[in-house]
């Protein structure tokens, strides 16, 4: 039965990354980013693990902006890929455009409380 | 002790001025008033200010003897010529200046007086107030005395206008429309009947002079008195804004009274005592403190001093404490008001009153002799055998020449205080411990209270302390003081005074501890003892330091007072204040510098990561347009974000908020704009990449 679990998990790992390739490189370019915005939080909060939370905005505005900048991402994502219905029609510079400014604001906000 | 001492004096001061019952010494007018004088006017650049207020000035000088004129006739001359000179002047500037011009002289032509003269007979004419015949009629006067021949055409007219106004009281109204009568009024009048029958050609009917004399004698009747004898007059009715002080009303008074009785034939039948109290009156306010109240005072006295009616006679004592240590002599000045000399008089001492027998004189009928070198009157006491004390004396002047009774206000019989000091002898001064009950025994030390002692004496609450003495006067007689005090102060400066009884012979005082242990707040300890004894006849009052008695009281209760605070230093709230210790919020604690820096490298290292990654991946910049105006609009729109993102950490390092956001916007509507353009043309391309 291990056995074939193992093997069932091996296989679905492999199915998962040939099928991952097939994605277009723009997907994968926002994938990366995603992947680096949620490392650089876990390691903000390894950090405050660490030597306490003394300075908590300074905490909340690092590990909230990299959430928010991934959440962004992600819906950047969603609507540029192709394979999605609701957006077809819709050029992807649209999303890009929003995925910039929205970007810009909470970089003003996160600024800001910084600290 | 100083404190002591001071306490004493004071008393001592308050009880003499007190003893004077409420009248001032009086005294004749000296150099005080001359140097007052020289303070009070001062000229400023070289004048003293309005023609009246010059006049006021001059004439007092004038009086005391002080030349002035040269400093101000520089100044104030054109001013009085100018006035003079001038058509628009009034009646009073014309009077003030001819006021001026008397004392002061200036250089004016016989014209310009006969001008002014006829003016100011014209004036006369339609004058139908007082205020306005006063200072016609003067100016008049004055003109008379430079000696230009002035003659008051309708002098009866005029005399008639001016007793139109008088009332049945002796008062007079200022104008026919007033209802107010005034004394001060009254006096302006009667100097302006005076002028009015000194300037009249020929001489007026003694009927209407003998109204006016009523009419004074009238006025005369409402003078009010002091209880010190002198005599003064006041308004009836106070009017805040017209009112002249008894001061001002009683110098008007004078000087109408005294022009008049120059002028008029015959007596006027005003009794001396009111002509030497009204002297009384001015002499007694001293030195007054204003220009104008030393105006009046001084020139109401130099009308007094040469009137007709009757000259006053002051009769003063040069000092009132007379020792008998130093053999005094009781010495007495009989003067004129402003200290020159008398008449030759008599002064003898009627009755003397010691202060402690009111009823039986001391003395009676003492004749004074005379010094002819220092004009002064004086008596020895030491064969009079008179003892220390308060003394009321009472004088009476007899004048030499029977025909200068009638000349001279003497003023009957004069009383004046008078203090005799003398050295106490201290006797038989004993002071001792007793054991309470009956049958104590004396063992009573002598005590030398000429100089301090330092006995050291000791007592519990059950004995008694002892103290006695007898004071003897000069003359052999029992002295009692007014104060005689003995005080005990513990260490921590809690005091403690009794007042010591007089028997008969001597004063003595008897503390009995046992009944005095919650009074003494059941301290215990050593006590410092002074004795004080004190009075104003005393000449060597003492406050002696006796030594100290220990004291060896029981403890207090719990429920017993506690002895009063002892008054702290009011200095020392001026000194350092109590150290305040701040409590602050201990910092929190921050982790080691490198550990910090070991983890910003941690953080960095994903970009690191997500760069290698993007490489993998074939990133590439194929889809940048190559065409100039596009081209250009792109590298807009990235330097765009990078300024944007460039003015975030700007705001994070040093700007405002506010500061960014102005910036902000304008750097957004830019960014939109040239977003705008480069999205469309990308999403324009590739859409035509599509479409082909």
């Amino acid at each position: 039965m291990a056995k074939s679990t193992s093997s069932d998990a091996q296989m679905l790992i492999r199915s998962l990354r040939t099928a991952y390739a097939a994605t277009p490189t723009n997907l994968k370019i926002i994938d990366v980013y995603v992947v680096y915005a949620i490392v650089t939080a876990v390691i903000q909060v390894v950090y405050m693990g660490v030597v306490g939370s003394f300075p908590f905005n300074s905490f909340l505005s690092g590990v909230l902006f990299c959430v928010g900048t991934a959440v962004l991402a992600v819906c950047l994502r969603i609507q540029v890929n192709k394979e999605n219905k609701e957006f077809k029609d819709l050029p992807p510079e649209r999303p890009y455009a929003d995925f910039v400014l929205c970007n810009l604001v909470l970089h003003l906000v996160i600024m800001n409380f910084l600290g | 002790m100083a404190r002591n001492l001071r306490l004493l004096g004071f008393l001592a001061l308050i009880y003499a001025s007190l003893s004077i019952s409420g009248a001032a010494v009086i005294r004749p007018i000296n150099e005080a008033h001359q140097s007052a004088a020289l303070e009070l006017f001062v000229p400023i650049n070289g004048s003293f200010g309005s023609l009246e207020e010059t006049y006021e000035a001059l004439k007092t000088f004038q009086i005391l003897g002080v030349e002035k004129g040269a400093e101000i006739s520089h100044a104030t001359c054109p001013v009085v010529v100018e006035k003079l000179g001038s058509s628009l002047s009034t009646s009073k500037d014309l009077f003030h200046a001819l006021r001026v011009n008397s004392i002061l002289g200036c250089q004016i032509d016989s014209r310009t007086f006969e001008d002014v003269a006829s003016k100011l007979q014209a004036l006369i004419k339609d004058a139908n107030s007082l205020l306005d015949f006063h200072y016609a009629v003067g100016g008049l006067l004055y003109i008379k005395d430079q000696g230009i021949n002035v003659i008051l055409s309708d002098a009866d007219g005029t005399f008639h206008s001016i007793k139109a106004l008088s009332q049945s009281d002796g008062r007079w109204r200022y104008d026919s429309n007033s209802a107010e009568s005034s004394t001060y009024a009254a006096g302006i009048a009667l100097e302006t009947i005076a002028g009015v029958v000194s300037l009249a050609d020929r001489k007026l009917d003694q009927s209407k002079i003998g109204i006016v004399k009523n009419d004074i004698v009238k006025l005369f009747d409402s003078i009010k008195s002091y209880d010190d004898g002198t005599l003064y007059f006041d308004e009836k009715h106070v009017d805040a804004s017209e009112y002249k002080g008894p001061l001002s009303t009683s110098a008007s008074v004078v000087r109408g009274v005294t022009a008049f009785a120059t002028v008029a034939s015959g007596r006027l039948n005003i009794p001396s005592d009111k002509m030497l109290g009204l002297a009384k009156f001015f002499l007694s306010i001293g030195i007054p403190g204003s220009t104008k109240d030393l105006f009046n005072q001084i020139e109401s006295l130099s009308c007094l001093k040469n009137n007709r009616v009757s000259i006053p006679l002051i009769l003063s004592l040069p000092s009132t404490v007379l020792s008998l240590t130093s053999k005094d002599q009781l010495k007495v000045e009989v003067t004129t008001v402003f200290g020159s000399a008398a008449p030759p008089l008599t002064v003898s001492l009627v009755q003397a009153f010691h202060s402690d027998s009111k009823d039986t004189p001391v003395l009676e009928n003492q004749e004074l002799q005379f010094d002819s070198e220092n004009t002064i009157h004086y008596l020895d006491i030491i064969p009079l055998k008179l003892d220390v004390g308060k003394y009321t004396l009472i004088f009476e002047i007899s004048l030499h020449d029977p025909e200068n009774v009638n000349t001279y206000a003497t003023g009957g019989r004069t009383s004046l205080m008078s203090f005799v000091t003398g050295s106490i002898k201290i006797d038989k001064a004993e002071i001792g411990i007793l054991e309470s009950g009956a049958g104590g025994s004396e063992t009573l030390q002598k005590l030398d209270l000429s100089r301090d002692s330092t006995l050291s004496l000791s007592a519990n609450h059950l004995q008694k302390l002892r103290l006695s003495f007898q004071l003897i006067t000069p003359l052999g007689h029992n002295f009692k003081p007014h104060q005689v005090f003995l005080k005990l102060r513990h260490e921590t400066n809690v005091e403690h005074i009794f007042v010591m009884e007089s028997s008969a012979r001597q004063f003595k005082i008897t503390l009995d501890f046992l009944g005095f242990v919650e009074r003494f707040y059941y301290l215990s300890g050593k006590y410092k003892i002074e004795l004080t004894v004190g009075d104003a006849a005393m000449e060597n009052s003492f406050l002696r330091a006796l030594g100290h008695i220990e004291l060896d009281l029981p403890e207090p209760p719990e429920k017993a007072a506690h002895p009063p605070p002892q008054p702290v230093d009011p200095y020392l709230r001026f000194g350092p204040k109590q150290e305040i210790s701040h409590i602050f919020r201990a910092p929190e604690k921050r982790p080691p510098k490198e550990l910090s820096l070991a983890f910003l490298a941690l953080t960095l290292l994903p970009f690191v990561g997500f760069l290698i990654g993007l490489m993998r991946l074939g990133v590439n910049l194929k889809g940048f347009p190559s065409s100039t105006v596009p081209a250009a609009f792109s590298m807009l729109f990235h330097a765009g974000i990078a300024a944007v993102l460039s003015l975030y950490v700007l705001f994070w390092l040093k700007l405002d908020l506010f500061t960014t956001l102005k910036a902000l916007g304008f750097l957004g509507v830019l960014l939109v704009f040239v977003g705008h353009r480069t999205l469309s043309y990308h999403a324009s391309t590739t859409a035509k990449l599509k479409s082909s």
